[in-house]
């Protein structure tokens, strides 16, 4: 008795469970993950050893290095705040409202996915140039919104916004009508409604839909340079820098940058991550 | 408040859920809308919440026309089939969330609404539970919650849209009884749509019988099983049996035979009509010469402290079929000859 209560208060690996191939599918799983991720990114830090502590720490704090991480990670937060605000609108109306169109507009979500982001780039750069068509009228109220930090939000905006509809869209068709009703009958407004009821619903899909939305702009590479305008420690994003240093044959200096844009990207994942868990333990989930 | 319903029709894509529908609540009266599903009771009950707009009529509350106020204006507590609690709220702040929405000029002050709030759950007997989330809760606790937080914004009618219908037979018995005493407690007009007619039957002081979006009979307990005012009635409520007769010389006939009883009760003096009656209304004819219905038993049961034959009867080429309650001390195996006579029926026309 005493050694079953033992037992089953200690953390176990294996649960008895009814869905076999535990051990199989886990396997798998770290063996594929440790092939596709772990073994290039561990190729990367051990590249970028090859440089004593003091150089590197010179790489990390060279001006232009920490200016360009800057760029990307403050450029890529805007721009997946601006996705979030927008893309809830978008999957919103989406989920929402029958239109004429919808199936048109679902669709449309998805283009930033399929399209090659170069092909993005140029685009973008040629309507938001200052002689382009949309530059060219925001010129007139005096707003640059191309080879500045604006054209890479720009850029990272129109990248980002299907990985905020796609993620709030399933959790926002999921919710119930009766929720909603209910805070109506307990004298509840439309915006309370939303704000207090629904919003925090979907509070964790927003979250993971900002997280990935984020990440891909922090990545992002190839419909950025074409808008940013590249002008070092102002629009030059690190990603970039990276390149540039490759090209130059300072492969330690290149892998130097992308292990600490690594290691950035990864904290903040693990912090979204973690606050998830926290939020579903909290309500109750999985305890 | 009284609540009255008047002349309302609604229709959903030009399908009408409703037609012509009046109802008339009294005040403190606690309601049951009975019907099989579709037959417009949860419609009923969303239009009195301002939950659906009637495509005609209007519904008064006391003597003031609601028809066109919102359901925010409406101030009913409206508990749903599937509680609808707001699960990323604790059990506290859905119940306090009625209050908390209010403008800031009528919003009760903080400690106000900590009290209201422990006030309520003591009276949904959940004291102590207010910092559980929804998910932590059985699905008995979760429909008390919706009742404590409908009834936080002091509503002036209590809607209950299959309050027990999502529970385990024992909660559902014991919710029964427990919403029962509340309701004489808080002496609120409350009305709930069920379709389990034992429910109905016990809980409410009237219920309203349903059908295809019109009301088909609307009495007490008594008067909708002892007095079915129709043929969907009497079948719908409890247990019966029903043949067609004909009615002519002030007798019922079965397959033109007389079997010793008038018409009664219905709508009916002469002509085709239907004959129902319950299976223990019945009682087992001796005399072979007297007039009364005639079959032959297929099965027998015991059932607790009767006995239930399933009794063919009719000729081969017209057979029909009835339940009869017969006394445990009667010959009724299978194949006996069995012939009774209704004590208590009513005749409709066909």
């Amino acid at each position: 008795m005493t050694t079953s209560a033992a037992a089953s208060g200690r953390w176990r690996l294996r649960q008895p469970s009814v869905i076999p191939g535990f051990g199989l599918t886990l396997g798998f799983s770290l063996a594929y993950l440790t092939l596709i991720i772990l073994i290039p990114l561990a190729g990367l830090v051990w590249r970028s050893a090859s440089l004593t502590g003091a150089e590197f720490l010179a790489i990390l704090s060279d001006e232009r290095t920490i200016k360009a991480l800057e760029v990307s990670f403050g450029t890529a937060f805007v721009a997946a705040l601006i996705n979030v605000v927008f893309g809830v609108l978008v999957a919103w109306v989406i989920v929402r409202y029958e239109f004429p169109g919808r199936r048109i507009v679902d669709a449309i979500v998805d283009l930033p996915f399929a399209l090659p982001t170069a092909v993005a780039g140029i685009a973008l750069a040629a309507l938001y140039a200052p002689n382009g068509w949309v530059g060219s009228i925001l010129n007139v109220f005096g707003i640059k919104a191309a080879f500045n930090p604006t054209g890479i939000v720009i850029a990272l905006i129109f990248i980002g916004l299907p990985f905020v509809v796609r993620t709030v869209q399933p959790i926002m068709e999921e919710i119930d009508r009766e929720v909603e009703e209910a805070a109506a009958t307990l004298g509840a407004n439309r915006f309370q409604t939303i704000r207090r009821v629904l919003l925090p619903g979907l509070a964790p899909a927003i979250l993971t839909g900002f997280a990935l939305a984020f990440a891909r702009g922090v990545g992002e590479y190839g419909s950025v340079i074409f808008i940013a305008g590249n002008i070092p420690y102002v629009s030059e994003i690190a990603p970039l820098l990276i390149v540039i240093r490759l090209e130059e044959f300072s492969y330690g200096a290149a892998t130097a940058i992308a292990t600490i844009m690594l290691a950035l990207s990864f904290t903040m994942l693990l912090v979204i991550n973690l606050i998830q868990a926290w939020n579903r333990r909290r309500y109750g989930h999985g305890a | 408040m009284d609540v009255s319903v008047k002349n309302i029709r609604k229709e959903f894509d030009r399908y009408p859920a409703l037609n012509d529908v009046s109802l008339d609540i009294r005040s403190g009266e606690l309601i049951a809308l009975l019907g099989p599903s579709g037959s417009g009771k949860t419609t009923l009950l969303r239009l009195i919440a301002g939950l659906e707009t009637p495509t005609l009529g209007s519904i008064y509350f006391g003597a003031e026309d609601a028809s066109h106020r919102t359901v925010q204006e409406r101030h009913v507590g409206f508990v749903f089939q599937h509680y609808a609690l707001f699960r990323h709220m604790t059990v506290a702040d859905n119940i306090a969330f009625g209050l908390t929405v209010r403008p800031r000029g009528e919003r009760p002050p903080k400690a106000e609404i900590q009290r209201r709030v422990s006030d309520l759950l003591e009276m949904v007997q959940l004291s102590g539970l207010e910092k559980r989330y929804p998910n932590q809760l059985s699905g008995g606790q979760r429909q008390r919650v919706a009742l404590a937080r409908a009834m936080a914004i002091e509503p002036k009618v209590l809607l209950l849209d299959e309050p027990f219908g999502a529970l385990d037979a024992k909660v559902r018995k014991e919710l029964r009884r427990w919403l029962r005493e509340f309701h004489d407690r808080t002496g609120h007009t409350t009305v709930f749509v069920t379709h389990d007619q034992e429910e109905a039957l016990e809980l409410a002081d009237r219920v309203v019988v349903m059908s295809q979006g019109k009301i088909e009979q609307v009495g007490s307990s008594d008067d909708v099983y002892d007095r079915p005012n129709s043929p969907f009635v009497f079948s719908f409520i409890g247990d019966s049996a029903s043949l067609p007769v004909s009615i002519s010389d002030g007798a019922v006939r079965f397959q033109n035979e007389p079997i010793g009883i008038a018409p009664h009760g219905g709508d009916i003096a002469s002509g085709d009509g239907t004959l129902f009656f319950r299976p223990q209304d019945v009682v087992l004819v001796a005399d072979p010469a007297a007039p009364a219905l005639e079959g032959r038993v297929s099965t027998s049961r015991r059932l607790a402290g009767t006995r239930i034959a399933d009794i063919d009867i009719g000729t081969p080429g017209d057979p029909h079929h009835v339940e009869i309650e017969v006394p445990l001390d009667a010959q009724a195996s299978t194949g006996t000859m069995l012939r009774f006579r209704p004590t208590r029926w009513k005749t409709f026309a066909a």
